[in-house]
Order: C-alpha cells, then sequence, then structure tokens
C-alpha cells in the first residue's frame, strides 16, 4: 500500500528538495534584496498610518508583520514554471514522464510540493529570526515582526501554512502544464505572476484594499495564499473565522488539483500526437 | 560612424532580431505592463483608504511615481548588455571579441540589445505620469517641461550607472552580483514616493551615495512649485538633475579601471 | 623593416589558489595564496609584411597568451612589442583597427541576423567608408563563395558555412594581418581543404599578413612556409618546414606486416617505433644501413605480408621535437 500510494512521490519529493537546498548563494542574494524592499514597503505604510486618517482594519503593528511574514514566505507564491519542467518541454523528453508507473499529475504535484517547500525554507528561517529578534534587538522595535496573538493562533496558522504549502503546489502545477500550451514556450506565468501579487495581498495587505472589495477578494483563490494565513496569525481571523478561512484554502486547493488532473490528461494525449 | 550613429544602428539590429520573435514579444511586454500597473493599484488603494500620505496628495505622488518609472523603464531597455556582462561576456571569454573592436567597450554593450518589452512600463509610466498631469492643477511652461525631461534624463543616467557598477564588478568576480538589484529595482520603488516621507539615514543615502532623490524628488518638487518641505533651496531644485550625470561618470570610470584590470591580468 | 617584432615577450599570470570544502572558502575570503603560472618567458620572433607563419604548440604552451597579447588585449608582464609601428596594447583601438582575428568555433557575428547585417554592422563599427566597403565585400564573398548564405541568419549556418562568413567578417575592414585560431576545428574534411585554399590565396593575391595558431599538423603542412614551435612557454623552433625536415629526412620509415605473431624482436641497424599486432613500424637511417639489409635480415628469419617504406610524417617530426625538448606535458 505504501510502496503504490506513497513511495514513488515521497521519493522525488525528497530528491528534488536537496537539489534545491543546495543554492545557497541565490538564497542570498534574494534575501537581501527582500529586506529591502519589505523595508521600503514599512516605511511607505508607516508614512500613511501616520495621520491617523482611514480608519484601517488591521494595525500598523499587524500591517507590518504582515508585510514580513509576506517577505519571509514569498517562496510558496506559485510564481515561475519549474526549470525542470520547462526543459522538458523544450527537449521534448517531457514524453518520458509517461513511461514512470505513477499517476503524472501526482507526479508533478510532489514535485511542484518539494520545490515551493525548499525554496522556502532557504529563505524564510533568516528573514523571520531577523526581523522580529533582531529588530527588536537593535531598537527597531516598531519595524519588527510581531509574534503571533496566541497559542491558538500560532496552531491554526501552523495549519494554515500547511494549506498554503498545498495550494501553492496544485497552483503551480497547473502553470507548469500550461507550458505545454504556450506558443512561445513561456507559461502564462507573466501574466499570471501579477495577479498573485495583487489578489494574494502581497503589493499591499487585502484588508487596506476599499471596504467594497473586501468580500470578494477574501473569497478569491490567491487570499489563500498569503492574506488568510497571516490574519490567522495576528487573530484577525480566529475562532470558527479562522476555521473557515482554512476550509476556503482547501476547497480551492481541490479544485486546482481536479482542474489540474483534467488538463494533464488532456495534455499528455496532446503531446502524444505532437511527438513530444 | 561616430557613436550615436553607431548606436541607432546596433537599436535598428536588436529591434529587428527581437521581432522574429513576436509572440514572447507581445507576452512579455504585457506581462511587464501588468505587473507595473498592479504596483500602482497598490498605491491608488492606500490612497483611496488614507487619503493622504503625510502631506502629499495622490496626484502628487503620482508625478513622482510616472517620472522614475519612465526613467527606469528607458534605462533598463538600454542597459541589457552590463547587465548580462558577469555570465555572457566574462564568464566566456567573449568580452575578448569586444575589446577587438575599434570602439570603446561601452558603447558596445550599450549597444548589445534594446530591450523592447520594457515598453511595458514605460506605457504604464506615462500613463500614470498623464493621470497625474490631469489631476493637478499646475502651469506647464517650458521651465517645467525642461525640468522634468532634466529629470528624466538624470534618472535614466543613474539608473545606467547603477547598471554598470553592478556589471564592473564582474571584472573581478565573474558572477553579476544580483544584490545590486536591489539598488535598481529597490531604487525605483523607493523613489515611486516622495523620499521626505523616509527617515534621515535613507533620505541622505538617495541623496550623497546614490542620487536617487537629484532625479526624482527634488526637480518634481519644482515642478510642483511648492517649498521643499526638507528646505532645499530653489536653484538647487532646478540643478539636481546633473547628479545623475555625475554618477554615471564616476560608473564610467571604475569601469574603465574594471576593463584595465582584466588586460593586465588576462582573467 | 619587419611588420610585426616582438622581443622577450613573456607573461606570468596570478592565479588564485582555490580553497576547497565551506571553510576553505570562507578562509579564502581573509587570505588569498597566489600560484604562479609563467605563460610565456621570453618570445622573439619578427615577420615581414605578408609572411604566412604557423604556430603549433600543445595546450598550455603560451599560443593563446601569445596571440592575445599580439592583438593587444593582453598586457604582457615584460618585453616589447611592434605591429605597423605600434604597441598593441598600449593603443588598442588604433591597433585593433587594424587586424582581423578569426576564433575557431567563437562566431563573432550576430546570432539572430543575416549575415549580410552583420557585414553592415561591422562596416559601421569599424567605420569603413561605403566606398571601400562594396569591393571589399563582394571581392570577400565570391572568394569565400558565400553568396548564397547572405541572407540567412547565422544561427541556421553549419559551422563550415560559418567559419567562411567570419574569416569574410574579419577582412571586411582590410586589414593587413589576419590571426587565425584553430580555424579548421571541428570542420569535415572539405572544408578544411577549402578554408586552407581561402587563405592561401588572401595571402599571396592580397598579400595578407597571416599568423596561424593550431593544432592541426595539415593545416601547417599545406599553408605554412615557416613554422614557429612553441613549448613551455618559449619558442623553440623558428624556421622554415623544409629545413625541418632536410635535418630530419635522415630518418626513414619501415612498416612491416607479419604472417605470424611475433614475440621479441629486435632488428640491427633499426628501432621499433609501434607495434599493432602482427603490424610493426621501424625507424632507419639509410644512410646506415641501406633499406634491402635490413629487409634481408628480417625476411630471414620471418614469414612477411606486407611491407612499406616512407617519410616520417609532420605529426612526428613536430612530435620528435617535442620529446627531445620535453615539452610534452605542460
Amino acid at each position: 500500500m505504501f510502496d503504490t500510494l506513497v513511495r514513488p512521490y515521497l521519493a522525488i519529493f525528497a530528491a528534488r528538495f536537496l537539489t534545491l537546498l543546495q543554492y545557497r548563494a541565490a538564497a542570498f542574494a534574494g534575501i537581501v534584496t527582500q529586506f529591502w524592499f519589505g523595508a521600503i514597503m514599512v516605511m511607505a505604510l508607516s508614512a500613511f498610518y501616520a495621520d491617523g486618517r482611514g480608519s484601517p482594519s488591521i494595525s500598523l503593528a499587524e500591517a507590518i508583520t504582515y508585510i514580513w511574514l509576506g517577505q519571509a514566505f514569498l517562496g510558496l507564491l506559485p510564481w515561475n514554471v519549474d526549470p525542470e519542467i520547462a526543459l522538458m518541454m523544450r527537449t521534448g523528453n517531457v514524453a518520458y514522464e509517461r513511461l514512470r508507473p505513477v499517476d503524472t499529475y501526482f507526479y508533478w504535484f510532489a514535485r511542484a510540493l518539494a520545490w515551493r517547500a525548499a525554496v522556502t525554507l532557504l529563505r524564510s528561517i533568516p528573514i523571520l529570526i531577523v526581523t522580529s529578534a533582531v529588530f527588536a534587538f537593535v531598537g527597531l522595535g516598531a519595524w519588527s515582526l510581531r509574534p503571533p496573538s496566541s497559542s491558538e493562533s500560532l496552531a491554526l496558522f501552523v495549519l494554515s501554512m500547511t494549506a498554503v504549502v498545498h495550494l501553492s503546489a496544485a497552483m503551480t502545477t497547473l502553470l507548469n502544464i500550461s507550458v505545454v500550451w504556450t506558443i512561445s514556450g513561456q507559461g502564462i506565468n507573466v501574466i499570471t505572476n501579477s495577479l498573485v501579487l495583487i489578489l494574494s495581498g502581497m503589493v499591499i495587505p487585502l484588508p487596506l484594499f476599499p471596504e467594497w472589495a473586501q468580500p470578494v477578494l477574501f473569497v478569491q483563490p490567491l487570499a489563500g495564499l498569503v492574506d488568510i494565513p497571516y490574519r490567522i496569525y495576528f487573530a484577525n481571523l480566529s475562532g470558527r473565522e479562522a476555521l473557515g478561512g482554512i476550509a476556503l484554502q482547501i476547497c480551492w486547493t481541490m479544485v486546482f488539483i481536479v482542474l489540474g488532473h483534467l488538463l494533464m490528461a488532456h495534455t499528455m494525449r496532446r503531446i502524444q500526437i505532437q511527438g513530444g | 560612424m561616430g557613436a550615436v550613429r553607431l548606436y541607432g544602428r546596433y537599436a535598428a539590429a536588436s529591434i529587428k532580431a527581437q521581432m522574429q520573435y513576436p509572440a514572447s514579444f507581445v507576452l512579455l511586454s504585457l506581462g511587464q505592463f501588468l505587473s507595473t500597473v498592479v504596483e500602482f493599484i497598490g498605491v491608488w488603494a492606500l490612497f483611496s483608504r488614507f487619503q493622504s500620505l503625510g502631506n502629499w496628495t495622490l496626484a502628487q505622488v503620482a508625478l513622482f511615481y510616472g517620472t522614475v518609472n519612465i526613467a527606469f523603464a528607458l534605462a533598463d531597455m538600454i542597459s541589457r548588455g552590463f547587465d548580462v556582462f558577469g555570465p555572457q561576456f566574462v564568464r566566456t571569454g567573449d568580452f575578448d571579441r569586444l575589446l577587438l573592436r575599434p570602439r570603446a567597450t561601452a558603447l558596445q554593450l550599450l549597444g548589445y540589445e534594446l530591450r523592447l518589452t520594457r515598453l511595458g512600463r514605460f506605457l504604464q509610466g506615462v500613463l500614470v505620469l498623464a493621470i497625474a498631469v490631469g489631476l493637478l492643477d499646475l502651469s506647464w511652461g517650458a521651465r517645467e517641461v525642461a525640468l522634468l525631461l532634466s529629470a528624466i534624463a538624470g534618472g535614466v543616467a543613474l539608473f545606467v550607472g547603477l547598471v554598470v557598477l553592478q556589471a564592473t564588478l564582474a571584472f573581478w568576480t565573474v558572477e553579476s552580483l544580483e544584490v545590486a538589484n536591489t539598488l535598481t529595482y529597490g531604487g525605483v520603488t523607493a523613489a515611486q514616493y516622495p523620499i521626505e516621507i523616509y527617515s534621515k539615514w535613507l533620505r541622505e543615502f538617495f541623496t550623497f551615495v546614490v542620487p536617487l532623490s537629484c532625479v526624482a524628488y527634488f526637480p518634481i518638487v519644482g515642478i510642483l512649485g511648492i517649498d521643499d518641505p526638507l528646505g532645499a533651496s530653489r536653484w538647487f531644485l532646478w540643478v539636481s538633475p546633473l547628479f545623475g550625470f555625475v554618477f554615471l561618470g564616476i560608473s564610467l570610470m571604475t569601469w574603465r579601471v574594471g576593463e584595465r584590470h582584466y588586460t593586465s591580468t588576462g582573467n | 623593416m619587419p611588420q610585426v617584432a616582438v622581443q622577450d615577450l613573456s607573461k606570468t599570470y596570478r592565479v588564485a589558489e582555490r580553497r576547497r570544502g565551506l571553510m576553505g572558502a570562507a578562509r579564502g575570503l581573509l587570505s588569498r595564496t597566489h600560484r604562479h603560472i609563467e605563460a610565456l618567458k621570453g618570445v622573439s620572433f619578427s615577420l615581414d609584411r605578408g609572411e604566412l607563419v604557423g604556430m603549433i604548440g600543445p595546450n598550455g604552451a603560451g599560443k593563446s597568451t601569445l596571440i592575445k597579447i599580439l592583438c593587444g588585449i593582453l598586457e604582457p608582464s615584460s618585453g616589447h612589442c611592434e605591429i605597423d609601428g605600434c604597441v598593441p596594447w598600449n593603443e588598442r583601438i588604433r591597433h585593433v583597427a587594424r587586424i582581423g582575428v578569426v576564433f575557431g568555433q567563437r562566431t563573432q557575428l550576430w546570432w539572430d541576423l543575416p549575415v549580410i547585417d552583420s557585414f553592415e554592422l561591422l562596416r559601421d563599427i569599424y567605420r569603413v567608408p561605403e566606398m571601400r566597403f562594396r569591393p571589399a565585400a563582394e571581392a570577400l564573398i565570391s572568394l569565400l563563395r558565400i553568396e548564397p548564405l547572405l541572407h540567412q541568419p547565422v544561427r541556421q549556418l553549419s559551422l563550415g558555412q560559418r567559419m567562411r562568413c567570419d574569416i569574410a567578417a574579419a577582412m571586411l575592414h582590410s586589414p593587413s594581418i589576419l590571426f587565425l585560431d584553430e580555424p579548421t576545428i571541428g570542420l569535415d574534411a572539405n572544408s578544411k581543404l577549402a578554408l586552407r585554399d581561402f587563405i592561401k590565396s588572401l595571402n599571396r593575391d592580397k598579400g595578407v599578413t597571416v599568423i596561424l595558431a593550431t593544432h592541426d599538423m595539415q593545416d601547417i603542412e599545406a599553408l605554412a612556409e615557416r613554422v614557429l614551435i612553441m613549448g613551455h612557454g618559449r619558442i623553440l623552433r623558428d624556421g622554415p618546414i623544409a629545413a625541418m625536415r632536410a635535418e630530419t629526412s635522415g630518418e626513414r620509415r619501415l612498416v612491416v606486416d607479419f604472417s605470424k605473431d611475433i614475440g621479441e624482436i629486435a632488428l640491427e641497424g633499426a628501432t621499433i617505433l609501434s607495434r599493432t599486432g602482427r603490424r610493426i613500424e621501424f625507424a632507419f637511417d639509410p644512410r646506415v644501413t641501406a633499406a634491402h639489409t635490413l629487409i634481408s635480415r628480417l625476411t630471414a628469419d620471418h614469414g612477411i605480408e606486407d611491407l612499406s617504406i616512407g617519410e616520417p610524417t609532420i605529426e612526428e617530426l613536430i612530435a620528435t621535437f617535442y620529446t627531445s625538448h620535453g615539452a610534452v606535458e605542460a
């Protein structure tokens, strides 16, 4: 049972994960950039909040926490196509994927999961440590990442983040499959990146958008990548609302998995017709 | 054939090469446009909620935002050669070929590619600028237009200077240090807002080290015709874009030092 | 007055030692130890206008270093060099405007553009007046037979076609010196022959001075009358190939195919060069031992299926040269 259902996917997960952990140098450069961008956003937001107008639904401290969490977990966003897969598409080796005695969709899903998790692990830990403990230590407490509201929020946060990883993997896999269909060989991520950025809450925290937009912003799938888990973290969403948020994440994950699975079957047929 | 005309030839050749892949061009330009538009939507949303940023209105911030994005887009369009300098020229040894041509290597690198897809950001900048001009009730005389153009020109010089500095590092480390992207992309993000809102150390960094404020903040304040909250004098507001060119000059001098290092050590 | 005058050129590279592992990299950030590689040790020679000289040497002999210095893109550690009245590395722009350089395998043409577009761009870069460019380009195009290729993007050309276009490109500004670094590498036999013809006619008919660095002995044999043999950063031999041949022409080869497997064999008056299966190659000096004497000695004791007599090839000439100078391992 373990052998058929889990083992092959676990194997590819582990392999990919370990490979990616080796990209340390790139991670460092990326982290410095992220600190910079985060700092600018924090400064700008502080200036906006300073006048006391606008009655925002989250405080400045919460908004700052939101921003730093966003930078720390940036790797989880369904940002770009897995370069390994793009290469496979170009060289035509993608046909070999069908030779493996596994469900191709879930094989790719496991791959995406590993990729997102590894990239995030490298970057998140330094950013989390520096923006919380170090900042407070050197007197930048006003700009620091605040601790979670309670142990309950922390527990729910961890649950929600687990959902994020799966949601992101499902979206990423969909993007990877789409590479077959685009003419230029790049994924549609060139277009979707902008949508992901703004609708997840990475450009500005979703609660800061106009009130009339809030209901729509909450239920759309991308909110589950950033907005929902971070609001759970500082208890903006708590108790039943938090569970509701997590349920939304899980629902959207299912939707993307089903869509991806269907598209995969269709796509593989197309590749066979084209001759890989 | 002089440098300017030669650059024109390089540009024409580059455009011709890119036009062979029209689908890719459209996709990437559109993507660029969307990702920059999305940033401005964020700014707009914040103003919608907070009404003002300190003493600055949306229209005023849009003026800063548009100008900086236009300058960066233009600089980004022409500086690809320096962007890929480390991996594409130093590591492969292809820089030797540039040295074998009877022209300044910096000019050849400028001519390497005219990245048309950056028009996405350029277009967004123009739109935001148009919105700003429309919302603001300013008198646009020859002086204001000249100041705006010189701010943009100075901005282009500054951003190109930053990329040249980043590329110069490759003479020593072979890799293009991506950390330098924090200054270019980070600089754009920072200068989109009037630097008056930032703390003192950042303002001073952006004035005396990387003179971003001289090509964005000060000239725009001059155009807006208001008294500078930071207390800079009138004449300085008009002259400040020159510092962008000074910065570029310094970058090019370090470039030549790097080139000398390359030819004497033989990489 | 020679066109190229090189005196005592030396070049020592300082290479930072790479430390191994993570600790090594960390320590490497703080202190660097260096190795010194002497790539050139006092090289001297001179060339007259219109000469065609071949430069051979194993990897590490210093060929590329010497070429880079002559081209002006590398500074020597010491020594003097003057080409057409200017010091290459001191007056880069003036110098490179008068030379053409072709690197084998690396094209200088723009990948996505038709060949003719590359040519026109080079015309602008080298500031060649249109009046001079037209006839020069046409002559090169017809000489190298690249007319049908002109409107194809470079990426679609085969290696041989690209090479011809690269040679044309290098000559568009009518330089008086052409440097070629491994121009025939990777080409098929026909393309090699054709390329050698082109280079020969450029030299013979247009008087272009040619410096050809190569591993390919047949290039040398077909083109160069004068050869510079390099090894260990020095010029081991500088002179006409004919003279080199004459010196060693005492030697002959005897290749014998025996009809049975032979164990140990010693042939008086000859040395064994190689053996493969039943074939043995001997070297002998006909002035000391006549060929027929050797043959009768052999046939007295062994059955022979076939034999042939010949001269040493250029490869062998040069190989013996190197082994005698201990220059094979660099």
